[in-house]
């Protein structure tokens, strides 16, 4: 297939658009769609948080100049660094970078408290176990909601596994 | 070693998400659920250095002597598979990009990708996180791969310590997977919304509802043959059974508009849209050279045909077998050799009239039974 542009080099970059309900497919050579703005780099492509990322920092008071200058004290990334790459470095970065990362996951999923599955380290705490139970338990409401009789009967011997002997 | 060799120990070769079972399979090709889970005291993929990677993958691998679930199952690291083994797993879903790498240089140390051997279940190791647990399977089973992912999450997460954080959840390298750190897509084919051009509003309707779509190999592909992957773009926040319940619910809901505008098409635009699809049929019939996209294209005519039972010979199967087959590196693994891009494209062609040959002429509506499965 050759570039819809230039008409002489192969088509390697196929750009599908849909603008007013309409499906267009543009097909281009590299040098053309090079021209047109678009990276033929995979991964360049479609990066998700560039645009909430280049609002952290501005207009919001508390993360701006002095936020550039942090440093992650366990690897060594800075604040600028995971802006520029949409990457954090180690499960550290999150208590180092812990102001500016709220506000950018309350951007991102609307707040910043999961509500997910509890986890159970290896050697967990006593209130590690009773968060867990808590888990345990809505899961298995919900699996006699929807029936799934095999795995409610799984959860409920993994909960009686876990509770305090009376 | 050949690819062949490589990967023989590959349960069921990956495929059995191509088997076309599940709910509304003409529709929904596969469904798949993933968690991205870190351990503590380690740097993220993109920070790491190799020792780290190493040592997360030592650490990985001296687990699964430990655990009865995880032991079953083939460990591949990707320093050990040839460019062509790599990008075979890739092209059956089995692997990302990333983990890939640059498919003409070595990979860096660490990256692997454990596939186990009883459940559609594996794990990718030192890709973008330090694992990434998914489950695959066909047609519409968003609860089952969430079980069964959820199953290993706890085995592994009582060997090794992972990153969690009370208030954030689990710790991911990047923070659009925070939380649960799951990513629930189902891959659907919706020829009959683009054709009566409602898709822009569908998916315009899923940004909405907290949904996402990409194209066939995920995030920053391109939509080709009509398949859209449909997925959970908020991580943190809901429970995981939210997720994936609402995913759920929403890919029902657009499944139902699809199928109204089939039937829409048969109603208004019948003659037309028969021969659409016969067109296409033929054209992969006796066609001698089709580039991947084309046949895409062509497939999902195809599809349609069989799906509202115009095409009465074929089975889902075979086409879900061909999309897979016809890529790339199963070419060059069937060849025996690399094809450049134009013998590519005869090879994939003979590929694909030697199996709807073999499956039966679609106009005499005599199928014939039996897979294909030993090319593999």
């Amino acid at each position: 297939m050759t570039c819809d542009q230039c008409g002489s080099d192969d088509a390697v970059v196929h750009l599908t658009q849909i603008v007013n309900n309409q499906i267009s497919t543009l097909h281009l050579c590299e040098k053309c769609a090079a021209a047109k703005g678009l990276d033929t780099a995979p991964e360049a492509v479609n990066f998700p948080l560039s645009n909430f990322l280049a609002q952290t920092g501005e207009g919001d008071a508390a993360s701006t100049e002095p936020a550039k200058d942090l440093r992650c004290s366990f690897c060594g990334l800075t604040f600028q660094d995971f802006r520029d790459t949409g990457r954090l470095g180690c499960p550290h970065c999150y208590s180092g970078f812990e102001v500016q990362l709220r506000s950018l996951l309350r951007r991102i999923h609307g707040g910043t408290q999961h509500v997910g599955k509890v986890y159970l380290p290896p050697d967990p705490s006593a209130t590690d176990v009773q968060k867990r139970l808590e888990t345990l338990r809505r899961k298995l409401q919900r699996a006699v909601e929807t029936e799934a009789f095999e795995r409610a009967a799984r959860l409920r011997d993994e909960i009686r596994a876990m509770e305090p002997v009376r | 070693m050949t690819s062949l060799d490589e990967l023989s120990p590959v349960p069921d070769h990956g495929l059995s998400w191509l088997e076309a079972s599940g709910d509304h399979a003409d529709i929904v090709l596969s469904t798949r659920v993933r968690l991205a889970r870190n351990l503590q005291g380690h740097a993220f993929g993109s920070r790491a250095r190799v020792d780290d990677s190493e040592a997360v993958l030592t650490r990985f691998r001296d687990c699964l002597g430990t655990s009865r679930p995880l032991c079953g199952g083939a460990l591949l690291p990707m320093s050990e598979l040839s460019s062509r083994s790599r990008r075979i797993l890739l092209e059956r879903r089995l692997i990302s990009r990333e983990l890939v790498g640059d498919p003409e240089s070595t990979p860096a140390k660490g990256g692997a990708v454990l596939l186990s051997d009883h459940d559609p279940l594996s794990i990718m190791v030192n890709e973008e996180d330090h694992f990434r647990i998914q489950g695959l399977l066909s047609g519409l089973r968003l609860q089952d791969a969430w079980n069964d992912v959820d199953r290993m999450d706890e085995e592994l997460g009582q060997e090794l310590p992972y990153a969690y954080h009370h208030e954030f959840g689990y710790l991911t390298s990047c923070p659009t997977n925070v939380g649960t750190g799951l990513r629930a897509s189902v891959l659907v084919h919706l020829p009959g919304l683009v054709l009566t051009k409602e898709i822009g509003r569908v998916l315009q309707g899923l940004g909405q509802v907290g949904l996402t779509f990409r194209g066939l190999y995920g995030e920053g592909s391109e939509v080709v043959g009509n398949f859209f992957q449909i997925s959970n773009q908020t991580t943190l926040g809901k429970s995981e059974e939210d997720l994936v319940d609402h995913l759920d619910k929403m890919v029902r809901q657009v499944i139902q508009y699809e199928n109204q505008a089939r039937l829409v098409l048969l109603r208004d635009a019948r003659s037309v849209t028969e021969d659409k699809i016969w067109r296409a049929y033929g054209l992969l019939r006796y066609a001698r050279a089709l580039s991947f996209e084309e046949l895409m294209n062509l497939l999902s005519g195809v599809r349609l045909g069989v799906s509202l039972k115009l095409l009465p010979g074929l089975r889902v199967y075979t086409l879900n077998k061909i999309m897979i087959f016809t890529q790339p590196a199963h070419l060059e693994q069937a060849a025996g050799r690399d094809l450049p891009p134009a013998e590519s494209d005869v090879h994939r062609a003979a590929y694909v009239r030697r199996v709807l040959a073999r499956e039966g002429d679609g106009s005499t509506g005599t199928a014939v039974e039996g897979g294909d499965r030993s090319r593999s």
